[in-house]
């Protein structure tokens, strides 16, 4: 009954958090100074072809009824036409969502591995000099953000040893066989290792660059409960039964401690999934972000609207089941 | 605070933290003497163009020019004179937005935390809202309506960035509003508003202070994206923003155009956020 009620309340609040993005990002670049449609057209077009293709893309109407209009389409699922590829936008977007959950994936796991790795070692060498360095390594990840750290990495393995490619998602070269955007997984499923090489040097840096801050968090509170952890009875025991120190810390520890992290690791990936827009823009990657600063120097107010409402539901959707997963993984929550 | 001292090298934590304070505060406050001296210490014109001079390397590489300590950027324009005047819109930026969100935030996430009800409701949902925008995506939305231009990328700061402390200090107020202090204060006949400024804020002050040190730090490198699409400036001033993009284009011709605006602002933004945190460690008792 609780987990009922807590599913209802959340899912109510995040239909409000939706309407509210989608009130606002509607009326916010409508403000946008240029006429999308004017754009549009060669030099030396008339007002009435100006007037003709506003009335097609519905501009001319006033804006409450423009936004009754947008409104109904979505929930019909149709986002209307992009002012500047004159595709649907759901099309567009959806061809490069893929993309960019491949690279939000991606760096999801380096992070994790990345933080892991720190916080075991951390807890395996604490009070130690190994956990000093480790400390301060995590204090300088986590305080700068991924856009520096982008830059970093094109230095060191972009010029200075160039072994990863710094721009583009693929080499434009190559002959891509697949039918679907999921370019690295559909490449392991063909079992064409060639390609899936060449496509994970490209993603390497900016899934890197995105993992880096976000491994620091992990390996920070990783490694704080897996310490608290070692003091608690039941690991005391497994010591006294002669376990080694690295195997009570990977069998009985760790279990344990990683509960409160995983459920900051939601919240932290949705904040690297806004991360992406930047740094997709910075190594040139062709996934959603960078078509979104695309389309907001192109006016292309159909595009805008549509992914921002997608990096929305995203995000939305992310803390909807973090928070769902809690309820669930955490009994003192469930029976309460 | 009584400690157990030399078991788990508690002191030498402690002097690191020392250390890093004191660096982090050394390197901003060269940087705001810089700032503000800029047109008298800075070597060259930092928009002054030379088509012959383009591309120089810094003075250790072979081909470089005397003067042009740096080196010079594609249209022959001294690096360290526009890292020099870039960091005027930096700090600007970091302590004009820094404040003003600060303040804005601060306020709506004290009057949501205590004031509580309805008030609270809207705060609440609001935040949700705001969390649910990419923020970068969010600022260059913002930049687009308003304009280009230093005023602009304040406003977007502002407009983005005030979750951060509402939230924090939102959650704080409410935890200050259940203490026993705080219905002494009411009970001593001290009105909602008196106890809200005089009672519960001071003691929400040392979040506060760190968190606008964190935010000032963020907003230096939000500008410095801005500059990066090409939507803070206009494009000859001097930002480190823009000297990157500009670099980013030509790295494997003249990394020097890229590298030290890169240190520049690595640096600053590591020294804002090494002061914040080591505040917190001195100071703050909520955040640590």
């Amino acid at each position: 009954m609780p987990i009922l009620r807590i599913l209802l309340v959340r899912l109510l609040t995040t239909a409000i958090t939706l309407a509210g993005v989608a009130v606002i990002v509607f009326f916010v670049i409508r403000v946008v100074p240029g006429n999308p449609i004017a754009m549009m057209l060669p030099p030396g077009a008339t007002e009435e072809d100006i007037a003709r293709l506003s009335a097609l893309y519905g501009l001319d109407k006033p804006l409450i009824a423009q936004f009754g209009i947008w409104v109904s389409g979505v929930l019909q699922g149709d986002f209307g036409t992009s002012i500047t590829t004159r595709q649907p936008v759901l099309d567009l977007v959806l061809g490069r969502l893929p993309a960019t959950l491949e690279l939000s994936i991606m760096a999801l796991v380096m992070a994790m591995i990345l933080g892991g790795a720190a916080a075991l070692t951390g807890t395996r060498y604490r009070g130690g000099r190994t956990e000093g360095a480790i400390d301060v390594a995590n204090g300088m990840a986590l305080s700068v953000p991924d856009f520096l750290w982008g830059l970093v990495l094109i230095l060191l393995f972009g010029v200075l040893v160039p072994v990863f490619h710094i721009s583009g998602r693929v080499t434009p070269s190559l002959d891509l066989p697949f039918t679907t955007n999921f370019y690295l997984f559909e490449s392991l499923l063909r079992l064409r290792f060639d390609l899936w090489a060449d496509i994970v040097a490209h993603m390497f840096m900016p899934a890197l660059a995105l993992a880096i801050p976000l491994a620091a968090i992990i390996g920070q509170l990783l490694k704080q409960s897996l310490k608290e952890t070692m003091n608690l009875d039941y690991v005391t025991l497994a010591r006294t039964k002669g376990y080694g120190e690295t195997r009570v810390i990977l069998r009985e520890a760790l279990r344990n401690a990683a509960l409160p992290t995983l459920t900051l690791v939601g919240v932290q990936f949705t904040f690297l999934i806004g991360g992406t827009v930047i740094i997709e823009r910075l190594f040139s990657y062709e996934g959603l972000g960078n078509m979104a600063i695309d389309a907001v120097i192109n006016r292309d107010l159909p595009l805008i609207q549509g992914i921002v409402i997608l990096f929305a539901v995203i995000f939305t959707a992310v803390n909807l089941i973090v928070d769902l997963l809690y309820t669930v993984l955490n009994p003192r929550l469930r029976h309460g | 605070m009584a400690e157990a001292k030399p078991l788990d090298g508690r002191s030498l934590v402690r002097r690191r933290a020392g250390l890093r304070l004191w660096l982090s505060a050394g390197w901003l406050a060269l940087l705001c003497a810089v700032a503000l001296l800029a047109p008298w210490i800075a070597p060259k014109d930092p928009l002054a163009q030379d088509l012959f001079l383009g591309r120089l390397p810094p003075f250790w590489v072979q081909g470089a020019e005397p003067g042009y300590w740096l080196g010079t950027d594609s249209l022959g324009r001294d690096v360290l004179s526009r890292i020099i005047h870039g960091a005027r819109v930096a700090l600007t930026v970091a302590l004009v937005a820094g404040t003003i969100t600060c303040l804005v935030g601060a306020s709506l996430g004290l009057i949501a935390g205590f004031l509580r009800g309805w008030v609270d409701l809207v705060i609440s949902r609001l935040i949700d809202i705001w969390m649910a925008f990419p923020p970068v995506l969010f600022s260059i939305l913002l930049i687009a309506v308003l304009g280009p231009g230093l005023l602009s990328i304040i406003i977007a700061i502002v407009v983005i960035d005030w979750t951060r402390f509402a939230r924090v200090v939102r959650a704080e107020a409410m935890a200050q509003g259940a203490m026993d202090y705080v219905a002494s204060a009411r009970v001593a006949g001290r009105g909602r508003l008196g106890t809200m400024v005089r009672e519960i804020l001071p003691n929400v002050l040392p979040t506060i202070v760190v968190l606008l040190t964190l935010e000032m730090g963020i907003a230096v490198i939000v500008e410095a994206i801005l500059s990066f699409v090409n939507l803070s400036i206009s494009t000859d001033d001097p930002t480190w923003g823009g000297m990157i993009s500009e670099g980013r284009t030509s790295v494997h011709q003249a990394w020097w155009v890229l590298v030290f605006p890169l240190i520049t602002l690595f640096l600053t933004v590591l020294a804002f956020s090494q002061l914040g945190e080591g505040l917190k460690d001195r100071y703050d008792p909520v955040l640590r």
